[in-house]
Parts: C-alpha cells; sequence; structure tokens
C-alpha cells in the first residue's frame, strides 16, 4: 500500500480571530502519512492555532484542511478520529488511569474485553503497566504525560495531535520522554503533528520540521537540512546558534558571491537568496563551520579578538570581536588545549565560502 | 524503630526545642485568633447553648411551688388529693398572691391544660380571705378546677424539672393525662404541615436557584474578563442591596395590579378581572427567595468550575466523545464540589429563611422561621421558640450528616 502522500492537507488556509489580523497566513502544507512533523516556531507565530484547526476547535477563516482527502472543515472534533495530547496533559482528574484510557473507548462502544486489550497495550507502550488504578494525582509529571499520550493512542487514531506536551517537564525528563515519543511512533507508524517553540526537541523527534513565523511556513524540511541549509535569515537565527554578518552584494555568480560589509572587509559566500550586485544580505554562519588557526587554505581567513570565554564543559564558547561583529561566536571541543585562548589575545579565524550563507536581510 | 531520643547540638531533646522555638509563633497566633474565638464564643455558641437550654427548662413552676409538688408525690392519682396537698398548695399559692408573682404561673399551667388560667385568677382573689385549716373545701368552693383530678393530674405532669413536651408539641404530638405521646387533634396539627412546607420551599428553591445558577456560572467561568466581571457585578448586585428592599421589590412587582400580572393580562394568559395571585402564597416565596438566594448557588459554583481546564473538554470531543458525552461525564462531575455546596447553602439558608416569606407568603407561604418568630414576639412562648428552634438546628445538621456520607465534606469548596 503507497502511503498517502497528502494524508493531512492544508490548503490556503488563513485564520483570523479579530478580522484584523491574520495568525495564519495563506499556509500550505502537506503531511505524508506516517511522518512525524513538527510546527516549530516562536509563540504566536501560529502553530498552536494550526494544530487547533486540525483538530477542530478553531475553524479557518478561509481555505481548506484536507484530512485522507476529505474535507474536514465541517466536521465536529469528536467525529475526526484525532487524537490529541495537550499541553497540561488533560487527563480527567475524576478518573483513574484506566478509566482515562477506556473514555475513547466506550463512546466508541468497544466491547470490554477489546478494550481492556487496547488499554493494555497503549499503557505496556509507554511502560505503565500496574497503574490502572491509580489516579492522575497520583502521578509524577513524566507519568501523567504518558498517560495522555497512551490515551491519544488507545483508539488507534491515523493521526494524532501533541500541542507542546512536554512543556512542564524537567529538563532530563523532557529529554528522555522525547526519545520516547520518536519510538513509540516509529513502532506504530502513526502520524504525528507536533507542536514545539523547543528547537532542540524538534530537531530530535522529527522527520520534517515546520518553521512557522508571522502566520507563515518559513521553511518545511528535514531536521539536517533546516540546520545546515536554512532558506532565510529567520530559520537561520531561530535554529541552532548562528553568526551574521550585514553587506551588500559586490559581486554574484551561481556558486559564490562577495559580500562587503559594513566595515568595508569582503568575505566569500554561497548566495542563496540574493540575486544581483548591491542587493542587502546577512550572512549567517554556523559557529562550529569557523576554524582557529586552519592549517589549510580556507575562503576566508580573518583575525579577531576573544572577547569572553565561557566554559561549557564539553566545549568551550568563545565570544570574539570580528569584522565588526562583536557577537561572533566560536565553539571549540575541550580536547585541544594548546590553543591560545586567553582573553583579549588575537586569533586566526578561517572557513569556507560554502558555509557562510547570503541570506535575505533582516 | 530504634527508641533513641534525638537531640539537638546543646543536649535538650530535640522535640523539646522544636515545642521551645515555637512557642513565641504560636502565642501570637492564638492572641490573634483570640478576639474571633471569644466573638464566636458570645454571640454563636452561648445563644445557642442558651436556646437549647430554654427548650428543655421547666424548672419555674417546681420553684413556685415546691410544697405542693412535695405532697403530690403521694398521690396515687386516682382520687382528688388529701387535704395536706391542699394545704401545701395554699402555703405556695398565698404568698404569690399576695406578692402578686402568680402571672407566670397562669400561662405556664394554662398551656398544660386550658382552664387553669381562670381557675388560677379566680383562687388568686379569693384566697387572701381563706380561713386556717380545711383548705380543701375552700379551694374546692372557690373554682370548679380544684374539684377535678384532671387538673391535679397537669399540675403533677409539669414537675419534672426537664421536659421535652416542647418538641413533642413541634411535632403536633403531646403527652395525654396518662403521660402517652399522642397526636393532639387532627384540626390542630399545624406544625406539621409547617415542617414539609418548609422543606418543600427550600427544597425547589434550591432547585430552581440550581438550574438558573449552573448556565450563568458557566457562561461567568468562560466569558473573557472584561464581560465576565460585568456579569459578576449583575450578579453580585442584588447582593449588595438590602434584603429587605429586594423583597419589597418584589411585592412592587408581583401584586395583583403590578407589571407581571399586568403583562400577563396582555399576552391575554389570564382576564383582567382574574388575575392570578402571585403574592402572599407559595407562588412568591419561591419566585423571591430564588432571586435572592441565587448568589449563593453562583459563587461556589463559578469558583468551581473556574478551576476546569478548558482542555478537559477539549480532550473529552477530541477523544470521541459528543460534546453532551463530555459534558456529562468530565464537566459535570468536576463541578459536583460546586453543586454540593451551592445546594447544602441554600437549602440551609432557605429552610431557615424567615423577612421573605414573611413579607411575601401571607399564610399559605409562611414558614416554619415565621412561627418560631411569632412565638417569640406574640405568644411570648419562647421555650417553645427555642425547641423549634432546636430542632431546625437538628435538622440541618442532619443534612449535613447525610451530604457527608453521600458526596463527603472534603468535596465541597465554597470559593
Amino acid at each position: 500500500m503507497s502511503k498517502n502522500k497528502q494524508f493531512v492537507k492544508f490548503d490556503n488556509v488563513d485564520k483570523s480571530y479579530d478580522g484584523k489580523i491574520l495568525v495564519v497566513k495563506g499556509l500550505n502544507l502537506d503531511i505524508e502519512e506516517g511522518e512525524f512533523v513538527t510546527m516549530l516556531g516562536p509563540s504566536g507565530s501560529g502553530k498552536t492555532t494550526c494544530l487547533m484547526m486540525l483538530a477542530g476547535f478553531e475553524t479557518p477563516t478561509h481555505g481548506e484542511i484536507y484530512l485522507d482527502n476529505n474535507v474536514i472543515s465541517n466536521i465536529p472534533p469528536h467525529k475526526r478520529g484525532i487524537g490529541m495530547v495537550f499541553q497540561n496533559y488533560a487527563l480527567f482528574p475524576h478518573m483513574t488511569v484506566y478509566e482515562n484510557l477506556a473514555f475513547p473507548l466506550r463512546v466508541r462502544k468497544i466491547p470490554k474485553d477489546e478494550a481492556d486489550k487496547k488499554i493494555d497495550k497503549a499503557l505496556s507502550m509507554v511502560s505503565l503497566q500496574g497503574f490502572e488504578a491509580r489516579m492522575p494525582m497520583q502521578l509524577s509529571g513524566g507519568q501523567q504525560q504518558r498517560v495522555a499520550v497512551a490515551r491519544s493512542l488507545v483508539f488507534d487514531p491515523k493521526l494524532v495531535l501533541m500541542d507542546e506536551p512536554l512543556g512542564a517537564l524537567d529538563k532530563n525528563l523532557r529529554e528522555s520522554m522525547q526519545y520516547e515519543i520518536k519510538h513509540i511512533h516509529e513502532s506504530i507508524g502513526v502520524t504525528v503533528v507536533y507542536v514545539t517553540h523547543d528547537q532542540t526537541e524538534a530537531l530530535t523527534m522529527s522527520n520534517r520540521i515546520a518553521v512557522f513565523n508571522d502566520g507563515k511556513v518559513q521553511q518545511l524540511s528535514s531536521p539536517d537540512d533546516l540546520y545546515e541549509k536554512p532558506v532565510n535569515s529567520f530559520v537561520a537565527e531561530f535554529i541552532g546558534e548562528n553568526n551574521t554578518f550585514n553587506g551588500t552584494v559586490s559581486d554574484v555568480s551561481e556558486s559564490a558571491c562577495k559580500v562587503k560589509l559594513n566595515n568595508g572587509t569582503e568575505i566569500l559566500a554561497n548566495p542563496i537568496s540574493v540575486k544581483a550586485k548591491g542587493d542587502k544580505t546577512t550572512v549567517s554562519l554556523r559557529p562550529e563551520r569557523a576554524l582557529i588557526n586552519p592549517e589549510n587554505k580556507m575562503d576566508n581567513n580573518h583575525k579577531g579578538k576573544i572577547k569572553e570565554v565561557i566554559y561549557h564543559g564539553d566545549h568551550t564558547r568563545l565570544r570574539i570581536d570580528m569584522l565588526g561583529n562583536e557577537q561572533f561566536i566560536l565553539k571549540i571541543p575541550n580536547s585541544s588545549s594548546n590553543l591560545d585562548i586567553k582573553l583579549g589575545n588575537e586569533i586566526n579565524i578561517g572557513w569556507n565560502a560554502i558555509d557562510s550563507r547570503a541570506l535575505d536581510p533582516k | 524503630m530504634s527508641k533513641e531520643q534525638i537531640l539537638s547540638s546543646d543536649g535538650v531533646p530535640l522535640e523539646v526545642s522544636l515545642k521551645k522555638a515555637e512557642r513565641r509563633n504560636k502565642i501570637r497566633a492564638l492572641m490573634l485568633v483570640g478576639p474571633l474565638f471569644l466573638f464566636l464564643l458570645i454571640t454563636y455558641v452561648f445563644p445557642i447553648g442558651d436556646m437549647l437550654f430554654r427548650s428543655v427548662d421547666d424548672r419555674m413552676i417546681t420553684s413556685k411551688l415546691p410544697n405542693t409538688f412535695a405532697a403530690l408525690e403521694q398521690w396515687d392519682g386516682k382520687e382528688l388529693p388529701d387535704e395536706e396537698v391542699y394545704e401545701a398548695f395554699y402555703k405556695d399559692f398565698y404568698p404569690l398572691a399576695i406578692a402578686k408573682e402568680a402571672g407566670k404561673l397562669y400561662q405556664r399551667l394554662n398551656y398544660e391544660k386550658s382552664g387553669f388560667s381562670s381557675g388560677l385568677k379566680k383562687t388568686n382573689r379569693k384566697i387572701k380571705k381563706f380561713e386556717k385549716g380545711n383548705y380543701k373545701e375552700q379551694f374546692m368552693a372557690t373554682h370548679k378546677i380544684w374539684n377535678k383530678v384532671e387538673y391535679w393530674t397537669a399540675l403533677k405532669n409539669t414537675g419534672p424539672n426537664w421536659s421535652y413536651a416542647k418538641y413533642l408539641k413541634g411535632m403536633d404530638l403531646k403527652f395525654d393525662d396518662q403521660r402517652n405521646i399522642v397526636q393532639v387533634a387532627e384540626d390542630r396539627q399545624i406544625h406539621k404541615i409547617l415542617w414539609l412546607r418548609t422543606l418543600n420551599v427550600a427544597f425547589w428553591v434550591t432547585v430552581f436557584c440550581f438550574c438558573l445558577a449552573y448556565p450563568i456560572s458557566h457562561l461567568l467561568a468562560t466569558l473573557p474578563m472584561k464581560y465576565s466581571n460585568l456579569l459578576m457585578i449583575c450578579v453580585l448586585l442584588p447582593f449588595w442591596t438590602s434584603l429587605l428592599v429586594r423583597t419589597s421589590s418584589w411585592m412592587v412587582l408581583l401584586q395583583q395590579q403590578g407589571p407581571i400580572n399586568d403583562l400577563i393580562v396582555w399576552l391575554g394568559l389570564a382576564a383582567n378581572d382574574n388575575r392570578p395571585e402571585l403574592m402572599y402564597n407559595v407562588i412568591g416565596t419561591f419566585v423571591a427567595m430564588t432571586q435572592i438566594l441565587l448568589p449563593f448557588m453562583v459563587l461556589p459554583l463559578y469558583s468551581v468550575m473556574k478551576t476546569i481546564s478548558p482542555s478537559l473538554m477539549r480532550a473529552g470531543k477530541s477523544l470521541g466523545g459528543t460534546p453532551l458525552t463530555a459534558f456529562i461525564k468530565i464537566y459535570f462531575p468536576l463541578t459536583m464540589p460546586g453543586i454540593g455546596a451551592g445546594c447544602l447553602l441554600v437549602f440551609i439558608i432557605s429552610i431557615g429563611y424567615y423577612i421573605t416569606p414573611a413579607l411575601v407568603g401571607g399564610a399559605s407561604g409562611s414558614l416554619i422561621s415565621n412561627t418560631i418568630a411569632y412565638h417569640m414576639k406574640s405568644s411570648l412562648d419562647w421555650a417553645f421558640a427555642s425547641a423549634l428552634g432546636t430542632m431546625l438546628l437538628v435538622g440541618v445538621l442532619a443534612i449535613y450528616w447525610v451530604y457527608n456520607k453521600l458526596v463527603g465534606i472534603d468535596n465541597i469548596k465554597l470559593g
């Protein structure tokens, strides 16, 4: 059976709450069956609104949403058969874990023995067997989260929505839950649409990530593409750490361009969204792509002054004043200690043109 | 577990030094609570204790007629008592008559058996001219009550210092001459009707309040702040108006020539010369009490609904429950603490409600509280008023107990 490439389809969807501001603007998004897609973006970027429209709690102001090739705008939430995990878990506090899980099965009139099997399976998926009789209040945050996940999966929905489900957990628990959710997704092959503002979460878990800003999808691609090949300044800035130089294009060809920075220096860059000479641009460079005292010849070589040294355990972070940018960040692994990294020292820094991407001006 | 005592660093047992350290705070806390405690003692515990005491206290008559009761001890109750009883009564009654202190006696004995009052009054007038000796004949000549065994039996029955006769009266029961508990005559059974009516009114007012308050509270809890504040003020506004003003305004609205009746006539629901009576009956009591007690239902419901996350209903729907199922299975059970608190509050307040039924209730809409007030102010039978009050109190406690058994008092949320 071939997988539906457009299992979920947002077709030119607009959403406005007050008739003045569009929180979602002309959204087009296709999600493949079995995929784990994350909607990532700052708060107010429209990602949760999209999720709520998909779940049926909000109606699109314009455009259609398709689920498995059917228009769902007129289907009420309880008939959509979409599992959902809420930000604050939304476990029914007056029901036991078992009753919470049984709720979607009971309303579907599934016989008790079959329901029991499903509940058992769902609970074993999140390794919570034996917790059936507990009340949600007697569970830790992580356990409640697992129950919420199990409840969203227990009725075998084809699509599960997760609205920042790990937001309330502490860091360690969040990380282990990320893997757990990822493994559940892999093992049962359900389509997941996941909303978060935490980029590490998005990068760890997703097949594809849709970066939202200002009501629009800025980029939809796999985590590595998103990090390595951001298509605009917002994505470059939002995902991971980023060094930027502002300047004007002084020369441009197919594969390379020269950017004249504001202090007069020219650097070589990879032309992504610059078209012609004279375009304003922001050049983006990942910290780990710049090397200190490079042995081989690199496309760009410049001197910088160390302004700050921050020890991070596995690596050290340097803030360097270079080419007019006082916030240039470098990461060096803590194995090579022969480098002369002392506050105020001048060091040579080099990087290749391909890694410095000339994007739209910020 | 080891029994070894844990010592603090200076060698004092830990418990002792902890107590010492906390003592200052405890004393300070007590001083803050003290005035309230005292206030409660004076304004609540003492009056209720006094009420309980008065309802069973029947010592007055024994203290006025000590010799009589001592003499009556020997009396078998079959024939008229002997001369010595009459003599003892003379000894007791003569000083009272001289000092003009017999008034209370008439009243008390007349409750026991009618006829006593006139008999004693006449005796009071004549007793000053009694001659020494042969009191039995002189008494019997004075008034006919003194040659009837029933009156002596009634007098003897008032002997015990403590009596629950008032409680029996509150339930339309009484002692007959042989001290058996019997029902009073059918045409005099008024209290039973009053109790039933009081419970009935309280029940329906609670039901009406609940039906009206539930949607309002839900709206209050879910509306955006700026609208919900306005609505809240609308709910509370009557709360801040004097109870008397509100009741009187209902009297204006409900009277036969009032706007509501005008509206009914205008709508053609009733003929102009046959306007329905909306006041001075149970309808008026229902309407006015429901309106007045509504905030007591809204506030606990609102405070509970406010805490229910809207995502729970959403979760219910996304899991496949219809809005109705989600409401019945999720929202409604979660509002139970508020429902319990609101209903209990409204019910308890309404069984003791006084002003509204007094003003708009009329004869068929007056409640037990009005009877209590009547006995306090008009008949001056404070013991009976106290007994009714105590019965009301016990009733409320019983409801509270039943509620605790059914729902659990921990499940109550007042705000």
